[in-house]
């Protein structure tokens, strides 16, 4: 098949000049597009407004999706039970009594540390959620590991805030509009997040390789005290998580740390809560040093309120 | 007169009597399904790794060799810039790349004139891989051997369903030129 005749432009100066210009456009839409990804790739939150409302345009679509999918789920979990009913019942038997014992020894360690840390003077109040939301969509054609949630900044969500679901950590917020925001996954290879071995403090760096593993990096190298199935948790360094929640279980062990696997993974993951970030105060004064022009800082009480009415809604 | 064969009147497009394709229709419908292309993979949860290939970018290049000349030569630049809205991929990133694929298959098409569907499949299928490629080395992520071999599905993916959706865009084709207007 030959093109069509009209790319042909003849002698007909109309012709000529309009092909003209559908070249001199292209070339200009080339350099437009060099020049864009060049500033969004040095100041990666230049068009995070831009983003924020196309996010908010298509986040409702993925409410739908997201309602779908649950659904869905339980129907296919729903006929797998069926089959091998006999088998997991005997299986779930002998694993609710070993979490009997298990929960009776949590109780007994969770009174000696509350003795403990009433000895010690510490009141850790329990952080409430700003938010609790829908996973919405992610970016599944790019490279990037992001996903959108269904609460924005009209919910109090703020950039840097924490996305846990009820297994363990998710995420963390990268940037927000009105009623979406973009989740930076901890996949993404440029997720790194401080975390520490649940049993004992052995500290290291949980980095997203990009291909669904986290790269736990030992931050003491020497001999690897990690083992296969160890549960890793958040350290709290840093100051954007609560210490101890889940991030993941060793998987593989390499010279300088090992291989995991997430504990929650936002693919099967209904809802999420959006936490304020732990020390919002020690963030905030890091911010500030890091930039040339500090503004006046802000006082300790400007963490932000969680919105009781956020949570009513989903409840 | 009523002994014709019915089908006498119509064609493919509908009934030729009275009847006229919607300029609207007839106009959106390409910028439409392409920006829709680039919104569905946005619904699905891909949290370990990428899952389709830029479906937008298939439907560009399946209307750009399904119907060429219908698409202008700068088209690449609005619709690369709605889909960098919400790939997540860096802003500007599509806007070069499509502008870049546009005026490519245009090159191509000077030179080779008379072309067929096999040539279409390999000319899309190649530029689909490297797409993929360079999208993957401008996403903002340092690239990771292990990143490297799971989105290799992807590239597959978009040379497979080139054939895919040159027939579904066909078929939108045939929806866009319907006599929808009945000439009163």
């Amino acid at each position: 098949m030959a093109p069509p005749s009209s790319r042909r432009s003849g002698f007909s100066k109309k012709a000529q000049y309009s092909l003209f210009t559908g070249y001199l456009l292209a070339c200009a839409g080339v350099l437009l597009g060099f020049g864009l990804l060049a500033l969004s790739l040095w100041q990666p939150g230049a068009f995070s407004p831009l983003r924020g409302a196309a996010t908010d345009v298509v986040a409702p679509a993925g409410e739908l999706g997201a309602v779908t999918r649950a659904g869905s789920q339980g129907f296919f979990a729903g006929i797998a039970g069926y089959f091998n009913a006999g088998m997991q019942n005997d299986e779930l038997r002998r694993e609710v009594e070993i979490a009997r014992i298990r929960l009776a020894e949590a109780d007994a360690v969770k009174a000696e540390n509350q003795r403990l840390k009433g000895l010690l003077g510490l009141s850790e109040a329990e952080s409430k959620p700003i938010a609790v939301a829908r996973l919405v969509g992610s970016t599944a054609t790019s490279g990037r590991r992001h996903a959108y949630i269904s609460a924005g900044a009209n919910d109090g969500v703020q950039p840097g805030m924490p996305v846990v679901s009820e297994r363990g950590v998710i995420g963390r917020v990268l940037e927000t509009g009105r009623n979406s925001a973009r989740v930076l996954l901890l996949t993404d290879s440029e997720s790194v997040l401080p975390v520490r071995r649940a049993a004992d403090n052995v500290i290291a760096f949980a980095e997203g390789r990009g291909d669904g593993l986290l790269r736990i990096r030992l931050v003491n190298l020497g001999v690897n005290p990690l083992k296969v199935g160890d549960l890793m948790v958040t350290s709290g360094a840093g100051g954007y998580y609560r210490s101890g929640v889940a991030v993941a279980v060793i998987a593989k062990i390499i010279p300088d740390g090992g291989i995991a696997q997430l504990i929650a993974e936002p693919g099967a993951t209904n809802y999420v809560a959006v936490e304020p970030i732990a020390q919002a105060a020690a963030v905030e004064a890091l911010d500030a040093a890091e930039q040339p022009s500090p503004k006046p800082s802000a006082s300790p009480s400007s963490k932000p309120a969680p919105s009781p009415a956020a949570l009513e809604t989903v409840d | 007169m009523e002994r014709l064969d019915p089908r006498a009147r119509s064609d493919i497009y509908g009934s030729r009597i009275n009847r006229a394709p919607s300029p609207l229709r007839a106009r959106s419908v390409p910028y439409i399904t392409i920006m829709l292309g680039s919104v569905v993979p946005v619904l699905l949860i891909a949290d370990l790794m990428p899952l389709t290939p830029s479906l937008g970018f298939l439907m560009l290049l399946a209307w750009r060799m399904v119907r060429p000349g219908l698409l202008p030569l700068w088209a690449g630049a609005p619709l690369g810039a709605f889909d960098d809205l919400v790939s997540g991929q860096p802003f500007g990133s599509a806007i070069l790349l499509w502008s870049l694929a546009m005026i490519a298959i245009e090159i191509i098409e000077t030179r080779f004139p008379w072309r067929g569907f096999w040539q279409d499949w390999f000319t899309a299928s190649t530029i689909a891989v490297i797409y993929w490629l360079v999208s993957l080395l401008v996403s903002g992520a340092s690239l990771t051997p292990e990143m490297l071999l799971v989105a290799l599905p992807q590239a597959l993916l978009s040379v497979l369903l080139y054939p895919i959706i040159a027939r579904l865009v066909a078929g939108l084709d045939r929806f866009r030129l319907a006599r929808a207007r009945k000439l009163d």
